[in-house]
């Protein structure tokens, strides 16, 4: 099943993208297994036309001009380019140096809480992060604030890997840490977690300049209006607590971590409130964690919770793929894993909405193989209807040191 | 991502032979084999961990042991299993892990790992932190792990020894201690040293600083050795023998290849100056741990006959993390004499090596390296017991090595595949579909009792 693509076709596909856009730009993708992500379900040896980055027409044998630019799937997986989970890309070019890592606050000796600290305007799009991740097949991320030294960790919501210094996408997200982890820099337990976010709430219409600024209100006010709430907990009483205050406070949340969502899962499922897991946490690793099992995505799937996936990783980001096999490995349907990674992650945060559909937007992966196995591998991402260059820092070095023999210094091969 | 100081490790014992005549090896393993009866295993796909396939093949276990690979005697009053559809492999082999000594819960009054308070501390035992109820060895067993090495972590240019188990719960690390493995050294390149000690404003706090260190403290093992062996050749009768000193016991072993070196370094120019500088104190490097630049010197370490073990995608965390590639184990792979192996150095990721391993072949394929899964195996088998100097007990199925074996449901290189069954030493010791032979530690007995799964 291997995607291949015609070389002429893909320097005409470079040269195209370098014209004038007065041109409509037109792709075809033929003969593909296509993972719509809709009721349309798997659409079998059919072909996907791409004009100026919107899917124009889906179906089997398209009339196509000789002159369109055509990738022959040989019948392999399509799907949307996949959502690489809660990272924070394009904020951390190298996680132990400091200078180069901009997700987080602390040290901010101003007020008690900041939700106005918006990583958004620290992403770079021009991270090796990016292409280093969009070419195993992933088109969009949530981007985060991770947690510093308060019980807001901050502001920021979905980005699209299309290399835009602003492609942010879908609605503002706050992200709010209560673990056990997060108590021991805040006054020392989750209660106080609890004790602050209700000051927050509760004094939104009043002036407490201690507790936020006029903006750090406005932006708490926007997120219960129009944005959602990322509380960061793993057991599950805090679950449960996250739930009766977003009950309390009109808000709408979403369990991030959630070791022990299983345990509650019918409390989330009528709650409708979704959760982010990574499915491979297994053990307890804290007294957060005592009840993590393996199956946590199939009990909640079972009990009609929304499950999403985050590997926990950024620069590893890629490994959300292999989470989400493991979560099949271990009894949650295919498909719903396949959702979970293309359509779930937008219905919940907003923006593009991940599917193959006419009018949807073509950012599409052809895969070797079964899109959630170890050993397939995306042969082709596609963003906004523009074949990828397949390119990123790591393929330039597998490509330096590949060659067995060279004459001159490696530091003089530059593929 | 707790990653910037777990760390490495390779050799016998750890006993240098003229100190070893004088002491009694202390802290000995009590390690004994479960109770086993003859299993022959029927019409699997067989990968026997030295590079060889055999489809529709049998296997036979007994008294401990391999019997025999394909065919051979089949005694009456043997256990059957037929394995049609199914993988055998030997048992999964870690090199890198901190099971026990960075346990889970991860909590601060377990956090045993690194004895973080002077950047030479070849005198501790990694085997001396262990904690036996870490519920990550029996994770570890239900995803094949038979066989794993306990290291020191690096944030010390010598972080103690390391030690091999088998992965047989028990209420004492002795108990798990492989028989006559040697010790582990566990030494550390680069960015942890310095930073450790650095940031205290001691020696090391830069490159230069850690190699000088480190030869510093090669000239006092070599001086201890002498006069060990000075001692040991005298007649003794009014000699005194030298003071014993635990850190220099463990570098004279080290020197004397009682002990395998195991050294965490990523970058490819400070694994050659490490190379140069066991040459300089007449030593041999066993094992590169992390050697996220490996790639780039694939030639190099395999003329040297020094083993990489690697992640198959990690990268990025730190510095000298930054090139990494994911096709950094198929190309250590790649020359002839290679000794390549996927480490876990993680207790999420020593529960699918396997799937660790598919990753990397995966890359090495899509780049024409033509790897099958019988030589993509030998990485977290064969090469590994090579690693560990266990060869000669375990890694690959073959008559007369330990019976430590595992029962996949399917082709083990795949994100779906399971361990169905794991045997140890001929004995099962977890089955999938039998609760009664799935362990559970002390700690986790009685935790959640409410809560009905």
């Amino acid at each position: 099943m291997k995607a291949t693509m015609n070389r002429f076709m893909a320097s005409a596909l470079l040269t195209l993208s370098l014209m004038p856009s007065a041109f409509a730009q037109n792709l075809l993708i033929s003969n593909a297994s296509v993972h719509t992500m809709t009721d349309a379900g798997i659409l079998m040896n059919t072909d996907v036309l791409i004009t100026d980055g919107k899917i124009q027409r889906i179906g089997q044998n398209l009339p196509v001009d000789a002159d369109v630019p055509h990738i022959d799937a040989a019948g392999a997986p399509l799907t949307p380019a996949f959502f690489a989970g809660v990272t924070v890309s394009g904020l951390s070019e190298v996680e132990a140096v400091k200078e180069a890592v901009d997700s987080e606050y602390s040290e901010l000796f101003t007020q008690l809480l900041h939700p106005e600290f918006d990583v958004r305007t620290a992403y770079n799009p021009l991270s090796s992060v990016i292409p280093i991740t969009r070419i195993e097949g992933f088109g969009y991320t949530l981007l985060a604030a991770t947690r510093g030294d308060r019980s807001v960790s901050g502001l920021g919501g979905l980005v699209r890997f299309d290399g835009g210094f602003d492609s942010f996408e879908g609605k503002p997200v706050l992200f709010v840490e209560l673990t056990g982890h997060a108590a021991s820099s805040v006054g020392g337990s989750r209660a106080v977690h609890w004790m602050l976010l209700r000051q927050a709430f509760d004094d939104l219409d009043e002036e407490n300049d201690d507790l936020m600024s006029p903006i750090g209100r406005k932006t708490l006010e926007l997120v219960k209006d129009k944005g959602l709430f990322v509380f960061h907990v793993n057991r599950a009483a805090d679950i449960v607590q996250t739930l009766k205050f977003a009950k309390r406070h009109d808000l709408k949340a979403v369990i991030h971590g959630g070791r022990e969502a299983w345990m509650v899962a019918e409390q989330l499922a009528s709650a409708r409130v979704p959760v982010i897991i990574n499915a491979l946490d297994n053990l307890p690793a804290d007294f957060d964690s005592l009840g993590a099992r393996l199956d946590n995505a199939a009990l909640l799937d079972a009990a009609g919770v929304t499950v999403m996936f985050s590997s926990g990783e950024t620069h590893n980001a890629r490994k959300v793929r292999q989470v989400a096999g493991n979560a099949v490995a271990n009894g949650l349907d295919h498909s719903a894993a396949l959702r979970a990674l293309t359509a779930t992650p937008a219905k919940v945060f907003g923006g593009n909405g991940r599917t193959v559909e006419r009018g949807a937007q073509a950012d599409l992966v052809l895969w070797s193989g079964d899109p959630l196995d170890v050993t397939s591998l995306a042969t082709q991402v596609i963003i906004g209807g523009k074949a990828d260059p397949m390119k990123s820092r790591q393929t330039l070095l597998r490509d330096r040191y590949l060659p067995t023999n060279s004459d001159l210094p490696r530091a003089y091969i530059k593929p | 991502m707790r990653r910037y100081l777990t760390g490495i490790a390779c050799i016998a014992a750890g006993w240098s032979v003229s100190i070893a005549s004088t002491y009694a090896e202390p802290f000995p393993s009590t390690y004994q084999a479960l109770a086993s009866e003859p299993t022959l295993i029927s019409n699997a796909t067989i990968l026997t961990g030295d590079g060889t396939r055999l489809d529709q093949a049998s296997l036979f276990l007994a008294d401990g042991k391999i019997q025999w690979v394909g065919s051979g005697e089949i005694p009456d009053d043997v256990r059957r299993i037929d394995a049609a559809g199914r993988w055998v492999t030997p048992g999964i082999i870690d090199v890198h892990s901190h099971l026990g000594v960075y346990p889970s819960p991860d909590v601060r009054a377990h956090s045993d790992g690194n004895e973080a308070t002077a950047p030479v501390t070849a005198e501790v035992w990694a085997e001396h932190s262990i904690w036996p109820q870490d519920a990550g060895f029996t994770r570890a067993l239900a995803g094949g792990i038979t066989t794993l090495q306990i290291l020191p972590g690096s944030a010390n240019l010598f972080g103690g020894r390391g030690v091999t188990l088998k992965n047989l719960p028990a209420t004492t690390y002795q108990a798990m201690k492989f028989p006559n493995a040697p010790h582990g050294l566990k030494m550390a390149c680069g960015e942890n040293p310095k930073r450790v000690y650095g940031s205290r404003n001691k020696a090391p706090s830069t490159r230069m600083g850690n190699v000088a260190a480190y030869r510093s403290a090669w000239i006092k093992a070599q001086k201890y050795r002498d006069d060990w062996a000075a001692y040991e050749a005298s007649d003794k009768e009014d000699k005194k023998a030298p003071e014993r000193n635990l850190e220099l016991e463990t570098l004279a072993g080290a020197l004397a290849g009682d002990i395998i070196v195991h050294m965490h370094c990523y970058r490819a120019d400070e694994m050659m100056t490490i190379l140069d500088m066991a040459d300089e104190f007449g030593y041999r490097v066993g094992t590169f741990h992390h050697g996220v630049e490996a790639y780039k010197i694939a030639d190099e370490l395999a003329e040297k006959g020094v083993c990489g073990a690697l992640w198959a995608d990690w990268w990025g965390f730190k510095m000298e993390a930054y090139d990494g590639i994911q096709e950094n184990i198929a190309l250590v792979d790649r020359p002839e004499g290679s000794c390549s192996i996927v480490h876990s150095d993680s207790d999420e990721g020593i529960q699918r090596l396997n799937q660790e391993a598919a990753k990397a072949m995966a890359r090495g394929n899509a780049v024409g390296l033509d790897i099958p899964p019988e030589r993509a195996i030998r990485w977290i088998t064969e090469n590994a017991a090579k690693s560990l100097g266990i060869a000669d007990q375990t890694g690959v199925l073959k008559p007369g090595l330990m019976a430590d074996v595992v029962i996949w449901n399917q082709n083990p290189f795949s994100v779906y595949a399971q361990a169905e069954q794991v045997y140890l030493d001929g004995a099962l010791v977890y089955d999938r579909h039998d609760p009664a032979l799935q362990p559970k530690t002390d700690f986790e007995l009685g935790q959640l009792m409410e809560v009905t799964p």
